[in-house]
C-alpha cells in the first residue's frame, strides 16, 4: 500500500513538473526592510497582471513578509532576499505587515 | 510581551490542534506516548534546524525553496494520514474482533504509529522553524524588552499545549464506539486540508498554474486569520478563497480515501449489514 501511495505521489509530482511555466511576465517590485521599516512603505502596480515581490532584508534579524488580502506569508532571513508571487489583481489596496513586528506596515496600490 | 505572545500562540495552535487530534486517535494503542512525544521531539529539533538554513532553503529552486519544502512536506503529511486510515480500515476490526492476533496487531500498530509520528513532527517542524526564528530575533535583539518577549513567548507556548489538551480531551468525551468514526472523518478532512495548502503552496511557487482562478471570496464572512478561520482552516483546509484546482485536489483526496478504504477493509462489516 505505502508503495502504491508513494508511486502516486511520485507520479503527480511528474505531471506538476510538466506543466507548463507561467508564461505572462510578472511585475516586479522592490522593497527593502531595515531598522523595522519597509522601504517603500507605499507602492503600486497595474491591475490583471501578476506581481512578483522583492524583498531585501537589512536587519540583523529575520521578518516575516504577509499579507492576508494577497494570501502570502514568507520568512525572509536576515541579509537575504526573499521573492514572493502574487496572482494578478483586481483594482484596489492590498496591505502587508511584518508578521514578526506589527510596527513594520505598507500598503500595495493595485490600479 | 502581548505582541509576542500572540505571535506564538498563532503558530503553535494548528500544531496544537494536529497533536491533539492525533492523541485521542491513538488513545487505546500502547507506547503510543512515546511516539507521539518523539514526533513532538524531532519536529521542534527539526524546526531549528530549518530556522537556522532559512535563508539557504529560501535561495533554493529560483527563490522558491521555502514554498516547496513546505509543500512537500505537506504532501508526505497527507500521504501518511491516508496511509493511516486505509490501514486502519482494514486492521481495526481485527484488532477488535479476534483478541488472539492482539500480539499481532501491536507489532502492525506500530507501523500505523510512526506514519501518525511523522504528522506530528510534520506539524511541530511547520509551525515551529517560524517560532524559532522569531524567538532567536528576540533573544538577539537588546536585553531590556527581549525578557518580556521571551516571557510572552513562552506564554504562548503553554497555550499552544492547552490546545493540544483540550482538543485530546474533547475528543475522549466522544463514546468509544462513534470515536472511530469520528477521528476517521477527521483524518481525512486533516489530510484534505493540508493537501489544498501543499496547492496554495505550489502555486504560489508558480509551479502549479492550471486552474489556478479563485472560485469565490469568503473573506468578508469568515475571514481565514480570524481565530474560527485559523481553526477551520487547520481541521478541515478552510480557505477564505480557494482556486479551482484546490477544490479539485480537495475532493481528489476525499474521493480517494473512501475508495482505498472501501477496496481494502476487511469483509466482515460488509457480510454483517447483509446479515442484519
Amino acid at each position: 500500500m505505502m508503495k502504491r501511495l508513494t508511486l502516486a505521489a511520485l507520479c503527480a509530482i511528474a505531471t506538476l513538473q510538466a506543466a507548463p511555466s507561467q508564461a505572462q511576465q510578472a511585475t516586479e517590485i522592490r522593497l527593502t526592510y531595515s531598522n523595522g521599516q519597509f522601504q517603500p512603505s507605499q507602492v503600486s502596480a497595474p491591475a490583471d497582471k501578476p506581481l512578483s515581490f522583492r524583498v531585501k532584508n537589512l536587519d540583523s534579524k529575520a521578518m516575516e513578509f504577509e499579507s492576508t488580502s494577497l494570501r502570502v506569508e514568507k520568512v525572509v532571513a536576515a541579509g537575504t532576499e526573499g521573492v514572493i508571487n502574487v496572482r494578478a489583481l483586481k483594482p484596489g489596496r492590498y496591505e502587508f505587515y511584518d508578521d514578526f513586528n506589527d510596527k513594520a506596515r505598507g500598503a500595495l496600490t493595485v490600479q | 510581551m502581548l505582541a509576542a505572545l500572540i505571535i506564538v500562540f498563532r503558530e503553535v495552535f494548528e500544531a496544537g490542534l494536529i497533536v491533539g487530534i492525533v492523541l485521542a486517535v491513538t488513545g487505546s494503542v500502547p507506547h503510543r506516548n512515546r511516539w507521539i512525544g518523539g514526533g513532538v521531539l524531532a519536529g521542534a529539533l527539526a524546526a531549528c534546524i530549518v530556522a537556522a538554513f532559512t535563508g539557504a532553503l529560501s535561495q533554493l529552486f529560483a527563490g522558491m525553496g521555502q514554498e516547496l519544502f513546505n509543500a512537500a512536506i505537506l504532501g508526505v503529511a497527507v500521504v501518511m494520514l491516508t496511509w493511516h486510515n486505509v490501514w486502519m480500515a482494514h486492521h481495526g476490526r481485527e484488532m477488535a474482533g479476534e483478541l488472539r492476533q492482539v500480539g499481532q496487531a501491536v507489532a502492525d500498530g506500530s507501523k500505523s504509529l510512526l506514519a501518525l509520528a511523522v504528522v506530528v513532527g510534520v506539524a511541530v517542524l511547520r509551525e515551529g522553524s517560524e517560532v524559532a526564528l522569531f524567538l532567536y530575533g528576540v533573544a538577539a535583539s537588546d536585553g531590556g524588552s527581549g525578557w518580556s518577549l521571551a516571557i510572552g513567548g513562552l506564554i504562548g507556548l503553554a497555550l499552544g499545549a492547552g490546545i493540544c489538551l483540550l482538543t485530546y480531551f474533547g475528543l475522549m468525551r466522544i463514546p468509544p464506539r462513534a470515536l472511530f468514526a469520528t477521528t476517521t472523518a477527521l483524518i481525512t478532512l486533516l489530510a484534505a486540508g493540508m493537501a489544498t495548502q501543499a496547492v496554495a503552496f505550489l502555486e504560489r511557487a508558480d509551479w502549479l498554474t492550471a486552474l489556478d482562478t479563485v472560485v469565490w471570496d469568503t473573506g468578508w464572512l469568515l475571514p481565514e486569520n480570524g481565530i474560527a478561520g485559523r481553526t477551520l482552516h487547520t481541521l478541515i483546509g478552510y480557505t477564505d478563497q480557494p482556486t479551482e484546482m484546490q477544490l479539485v485536489v480537495y475532493a481528489t483526496v476525499l474521493l480517494v480515501t473512501f475508495l482505498l478504504m472501501r477496496l481494502t477493509g476487511s469483509q466482515p462489516a460488509d457480510r454483517a449489514v447483509a446479515v442484519g
